[in-house]
């Protein structure tokens, strides 16, 4: 039965399940459990699982994500929460040398089912050391999966696919979308999907990429496009490593325009990424140049003039697209 | 081919007897495969990174055969000295730093990075400290797990000096975790000599700081390092919390192949050769009478005979097949239960 929970609740519900049902998964992050979680996502769960299960860490993000790792080869499942994606270059080393390498440089002889869960974005006034959208970049590594749930739905099956997973696997919750609410049937999680893109919006005028927390921006540019008489369809990619080409390649076939709208920043990025893959496959299938709608490339400032100019927003997604449906 | 791989590290069980004959034979087993890895380095059948093990052998040696295969065991880029002790054959050694098929994981790991699954042997760790942090948190499963294993972790001193030795230290004495650290202290953090990486160069002091329990022993001693290690191990399983063990050791090699040692006069490296490992104990036997000319002459040529077996065997095998390049980027096998 469909339930209007929060993005927020349906995190905190996958963890509740997965706690229950399987004795290896444990929760261990900064402020997990006496805080009840920075975003209020593991609430609750230390007062019903207890310190072992519900984890408080030190700050000291190398030393427990590189022990989410351990535990993760030692039969464990840990789900290791970094405060934020900021944060979580302090634990690079962990995610890029180790988790992303051991299986490969042990031909396989060793796996590293690790979950690590972390805030993303931008939005809320945080200044540059609290804004960064580091998903993009994580997904430019081999050896690790990258979610980025945009929904109150994935929020809960991916989190619970991703501990199905026999990689370390990245989940990239962006700190909008926790208040967000939606309808969440937990019934139906059998096989849940976390290989392909989704149309979240049909189309034929356009094709719009993008995921996250940037989806809302977007859904909310296409209605107000539709009362335009233009046609988004929107993509929600969902997984960011792997891409689902196919997904992606068949919209911009059917539309033959693209507009990709990312928080990342242009240079070096997803947004890049997925320019250049339509170029080398759907190249003569483009009736216009890619374009893109991404943040600003200056650190992301404090004063929410300035933060709102920095970001992609409503307005200048809604420009893009009836600028490029304008060009032939 | 896996049984013929696994032969020697049956032969090594069988031969545990644990004799000073046996810790002899094992370093100078250690010293000839490293001396036949720089031959093969210079005949350009190994390259990438290669450090050599000589002058340290006494800690591997006298650590290794002590853990369980169950125990998990965490070395560094300098490890062929663990991973043969551990029972990884010399073949299969060798091969992987060919970069052949059939090394211990396929031609990718090579030099720095050798794992064996069947005897928890995880690696091969090039990033200095980065394997402190995972040999504590496979702790962390054991005690969750109600396990009663050991997570042994190898390092150097220069490891001492990174963020993340640090943060495993706190880790490992706040959740109470059984883990072994064996410090190598060979005196040098590749060129950098330890007063000037630093600031208190008495490395248990440094660790008491964060209330683990601790012991700093010659590490040249294959004797003392034996018996530094079974009280270590003792303590760890006896009261489930971690410990830091210094043996205090040298490098008489150069960090790397490309290494011109500038850093050291060739003075400190004679007068810590006077105390090298091998001699030390071969001393002692000898003003027992507990070992002849004979005797090393005929454990040279057994052992010379398994590394001469290791190479012709790396030689002949085949390179790992290109087409399985992307293999083992994500894992081929469903997870367990």
């Amino acid at each position: 039965m469909a339930e209007e929970v929060t993005y927020r609740e349906a995190v905190k519900r996958a963890i509740d399940k997965a706690l229950d049902e399987d004795e290896r998964v444990f929760v261990m992050g900064e402020d997990v459990g006496r805080y009840g979680g920075t975003y209020a996502v593991t609430h609750g769960l230390l007062e019903k699982y207890g310190p072992d299960r519900v984890r408080d860490t030190p700050l000291a993000e190398s030393g427990f994500v590189g022990a989410g790792i351990g535990a993760a080869i030692g039969g464990m499942r840990p789900i290791v929460e970094v405060m934020t994606v900021n944060f979580s270059l302090l634990a690079l080393d962990q995610i890029v040398n180790n988790a992303a390498t051991l299986c490969h440089m042990s031909a396989g002889q060793f796996n590293v089912p690790l979950v690590i869960r972390m805030s993303t974005g931008a939005g809320r006034q945080l200044a540059a050391q609290h804004s960064h959208s580091w998903e993009g970049w994580y997904a430019h590594i081999p050896g690790v999966k990258i979610l980025a749930p945009a929904t109150v739905t994935d929020a809960y099956g991916m989190l619970l696919s991703a501990l199905e997973e026999p990689d370390p696997t990245l989940i990239f919750e962006h700190a909008l979308l926790y208040n967000m609410k939606g309808l969440l049937d937990t019934d139906d999680f059998g096989n849940f999907n976390i290989k392909s893109a989704n149309v979240a919006k049909e189309g034929k005028d356009l094709t719009i990429l993008t995921y996250g927390g940037s989806l809302p921006k977007v859904i909310e540019s296409a209605n107000d496009l539709d009362a335009e008489g233009v046609s988004a369809e929107v993509i929600d990619l969902r997984v960011l490593r792997p891409l689902d080409d196919e997904t992606i390649l068949a919209s911009v076939r059917k539309t033959s325009k693209v507009l990709i709208v990312d928080e990342g920043w242009k240079s070096g990025s997803l947004s890049a990424e997925l320019c250049t893959r339509i170029v080398e496959h759907a190249f003569f299938d483009l009736d216009a140049p890619i374009a893109r709608v991404c943040s600003e490339e200056v650190p992301i400032p404090y004063a929410k003039h300035l933060e709102e100019a920095a970001l992609p927003q409503v307005e200048k997604i809604v420009a893009k697209a009836k600028e490029l449906v304008g060009s032939k | 081919m896996r049984l013929i791989l696994r032969l020697p590290k049956l032969r090594i069980m069988i031969e545990k007897e644990q004799s000073h004959h046996h810790l002899l034979k094992q370093m100078l087993r250690i010293r000839m495969f490293e001396e036949a890895c720089a031959e093969q380095y210079s005949a350009g059948n190994i390259r990438g990174f290669l450090h050599l093990y000589i002058g340290e052998e006494a800690v591997a040696v006298g650590a290794m055969e002590l853990f369980s295969l169950e125990d998990a065991v965490f070395a560094t880029y300098r490890e062929h000295g663990h991973a043969l002790m551990r029972g990884i054959s010399a073949r299969s050694i060798m091969a992987e730093m060919f970069g052949k098929a059939s090394g211990c994981c396929g031609g990718r790991g090579g030099s720095m990075h050798l794992f064996d699954k069947e005897t928890l042997f995880l690696g091969g760790s090039a990033i200095v400290g980065g394997a402190l942090p995972i040999a504590t948190g496979l702790a962390l499963a054991n005690k969750l797990q109600n396990r009663n294993r050991l997570s042994v972790c190898f390092f150097g001193e220069g490891a001492m000096a990174e963020g993340e030795f640090h943060e495993a230290m706190n880790l490992a004495a706040l959740w109470k975790l059984p883990v072994l650290f064996i410090c190598e202290n060979n005196l040098y953090a590749m060129g950098t000599a330890l007063e000037r990486s630093e600031s208190e160069t008495n490395l248990v002091r440094k660790v008491e700081s964060y209330r683990v329990r601790c012991a700093s022993v010659d590490g040249m001693d294959v004797l003392a390092v034996r018996e530094a290690v079974k009280r270590a191990i003792r303590d760890v399983k006896e009261l489930g919390t971690p410990y830091f063990l210094e043996c205090k050791t040298y490098r008489f090699r150069a960090h790397s192949m490309f290494d011109p040692e500038l850093y050291r006069d060739k003075s400190e490296v004679e007068e810590w050769k006077k105390r090298d490992p091998i001699d030390l104990l071969s001393n002692i036997l000898r003003s027992q009478n507990l070992l002849d000319n004979t005797e090393i002459a005929t454990m040279r040529s057994v052992v010379k005979e398994e590394i001469d077996d290791a190479i012709a065997f790396a030689e002949r095998e085949p390179l790992e097949d290109v087409d399985n390049l992307y293999r083992f980027v994500y894992a081929e096998e469903s997870l367990d239960g």
